[in-house]
């Protein structure tokens, strides 16, 4: 069996602002290279959170997160953040592409962060990656000038650009039409088989959900299920 | 070019509007230090120009005669009221020895001995007093530029030749090649031609002022081939009072520095530099605080860009040095605008008042160093103000600022 890239062990996480607020409780899980998962549930079940434990945006109350292997409840911020731009990428809700910045500079912008200097590699790589996904001509677009179907294009792009083998998406077709979150989805299956990239993603339609090899099902912070479909 | 630095411009370029206002704000505050400085500076210049352009940095003299009492037999009592005598020109004792050892000092940069004391100066019917200055004009020139101040004539004090100022040749009515008397006490007299006439720029100077050979003074104060003073010039004039003290430390001499002769000037030049002091500092503040202020706008506008940075593998000190470049870029831009604004505002004050000679009433003095001062002043008051901010910036959960968002 392939090291597992994360795996989770007995990870609580609760809100503490003024009252603690519990979110998950005792999750157990582990992701596979190559896996294409759905992360499913209803509203507050604590989806989010745990796409942020998996991410290192976040520290469990308790458990430990373990990335390809390392624990890293010890990891300081620096530590975090280099791994963050390494070994994993991001699809945010809402895409949140910079909006200062074109189509390519936004796929460059995470490679330019972690390197500190600008490099023509790390361009001719964003360029390359946007003309794979029929962007190429929306390189020079500022970000607010591409349309709702080409942002979350340029943000799988972004999150794909430093070649992770992980990516977690947060509702990356939720404010798509039909068309636009098919071809969303298309992309990141595509990505997935041809990069052996692991995919996490968490949605609310179950029509995306089947199209992923397993599903994992939140209840009120709890794995409810976690079974392909 | 970095990741901060590319950020940092995109970030300026976006917020055009923000940056033009604070640009603005931060050149009117550059340009009103520029031209501030530059007019004080000009008239503190203009000024101890005047005054030192006729006066030594330090002036050596003897010490003052005080009569010795004698002592009381032992076991008597005597009552005793003492006169201070009256001040005669007195030679200082040794004064070779003395201006050598002076000239040693560290921070003198030349001494000449002079001869100075009154006299009457007398033409036909006119008379008027005067005091005689005895000169060695080649070194006496090392201290005050004696030649520069000509008007007319030769700075020739060979034999009986004076140079006498501009406003006592008119109260004389005599002009170069004309003889006037000089007369020293009740018996020591000689009659002098005049070989030039100085114009110090200063009425009671060109009155008063009256410069013969060191020979000639000698003879006419009858102190055969002694000094009473040694004027000093130093480096640097505002360090006049300490060599002054050193002097006199050292060779019991009494030692005047021009800032203690000119006292109420001194104090007038330091109530000058402390308003303007006191006014850049509050063009400084309200600059610090006006760019902070758009900083920490932009930090609250762009939080969420912030976390998706920070998300995506910025390390913190590159966000915080996105702000702080920030400032920096601000502090500098604005300063080179407001350096502009400042020559601009300085020469066209300058131009506006002029003096009857054309010279400028209130001069302005526009230096490199001035300029480098203000544009560092304003680079560093950018990156301190962009530091609050900047931490703000760099202490954002981005899981927190991309769930708020």
């Amino acid at each position: 069996m392939a090291e597992p890239l994360v795996r989770l062990r007995g990870v609580d996480k609760a809100y503490v602002d003024h009252v603690v607020t519990p979110v998950l409780h005792g999750i157990d899980l582990t992701v596979l290279p190559g896996e294409f998962i759905a992360l499913t549930g209803p509203s507050g079940s604590g989806k989010s959170t745990l796409l942020n434990l998996i991410g290192l945006l976040d520290r469990p109350t308790a458990g430990e997160v373990y990335l390809e292997g390392r624990a890293t409840s010890a990891l300081n911020d620096a530590e975090l953040t280099r791994l963050r731009a390494r070994r994993l990428g991001f699809v945010f809700q809402f895409h949140h592409l910079l909006p200062a910045f074109t189509a390519v500079e936004n796929v460059e912008l995470p490679m330019l962060a972690d390197r500190g200097r600008r490099d023509p590699e790390l361009r001719a790589r964003a360029a390359r990656l946007l003309e794979s996904i029929g962007l190429g001509d929306r390189m020079p677009y500022l970000a607010p000038d591409l349309s709702g179907g080409q942002q979350p294009r340029v943000a799988i792009a972004r999150a794909h650009a430093g070649d992770p083998p992980q990516v977690l998406a947060d509702e990356p077709t939720g404010n798509l039409d039909t068309e636009s979150g098919r071809q969303v989805l298309e992309l990141v299956r595509r990505i997935n088989r041809e990069r052996h990239t692991a995919f996490i993603i968490v949605t609310h339609d179950e029509r995306i959900a089947h199209q992923c090899d397993r599903i994992v099902h939140l209840v009120d912070g709890r794995i409810v299920g976690d079974d392909a479909p | 070019m970095n990741f901060e630095l590319i950020v940092a411009l995109r970030y300026l370029r976006e917020g055009r509007g923000q940056t033009a206002l604070i640009l603005t704000g931060i050149a009117v505050g550059v340009g009103v230090i520029v031209f501030l400085s530059a007019l004080i500076n000009g008239l503190q210049t203009s000024l101890i120009d005047r005054t030192l352009g006729s006066q030594a940095h330090v002036v050596v003299r003897p010490p003052e005669e005080l009569p010795r009492v004698l002592t009381a037999e032992p076991g008597t009592l005597h009552g005793v009221i003492v006169q201070r005598p009256p001040q005669r020109v007195r030679s200082i004792k040794q004064w070779q020895q003395a201006r050598e050892d002076i000239a040693r000092f560290p921070g003198v940069v030349a001494v000449a001995p002079t001869v100075i004391g009154p006299a009457m100066a007398s033409r036909g019917p006119g008379s008027s007093a005067v005091a005689v200055r005895g000169i060695d004009p080649e070194q006496y020139q090392r201290i005050v530029a004696l030649r520069e101040k000509l008007v007319a004539g030769s700075l020739d004090l060979t034999g009986f030749r004076a140079l006498i100022g501009i406003d006592l040749a008119d109260d004389l009515g005599v002009r170069v090649g004309d003889r006037v008397r000089l007369q020293a006490g009740l018996e020591r007299t000689a009659v002098y031609t005049v070989a030039g006439i100085f114009d110090f720029g200063n009425r009671d100077l060109n009155q008063r002022w009256v410069f013969v050979s060191l020979r000639a003074a000698q003879a006419l104060f009858a102190l055969d081939g002694g000094v009473s003073t040694l004027e000093v010039r130093g480096t640097r004039i505002f360090d006049a009072e300490a060599l002054a003290q050193r002097i006199t430390e050292r060779t019991g001499l009494v030692a005047d520095s021009w800032m203690a002769v000119n006292a109420q000037l001194l104090v007038g030049l330091r109530s000058q530099s402390s308003s303007s002091y006191m006014i850049q500092t509050f063009v400084i503040l309200a600059v610090a605080l006006g760019i902070a202020s758009v900083l920490a706008v932009s930090v609250v506008q762009k939080s969420r860009e912030i976390g998706i940075l920070r998300a995506t593998g910025a390390p913190r000190g590159r966000v915080m040095r996105i702000f702080l470049i920030q400032g920096g870029l601000l502090g500098l831009a604005g300063s080179a605008l407001g350096i502009l604004l400042g020559i601009v505002l300085a020469l066209l004050f300058a131009s506006l008042a002029k003096n009857p000679d054309g010279s400028a009433t209130f001069p302005v003095e526009l230096t490199a160093a001035l300029f480098l001062r203000a544009a560092a002043t304003a680079v560093g008051v950018g990156i301190l103000a962009g530091l609050f901010p900047a931490r703000r910036a760099a202490r954002m959960d981005p899981a927190a600022v991309i769930r708020g968002g």
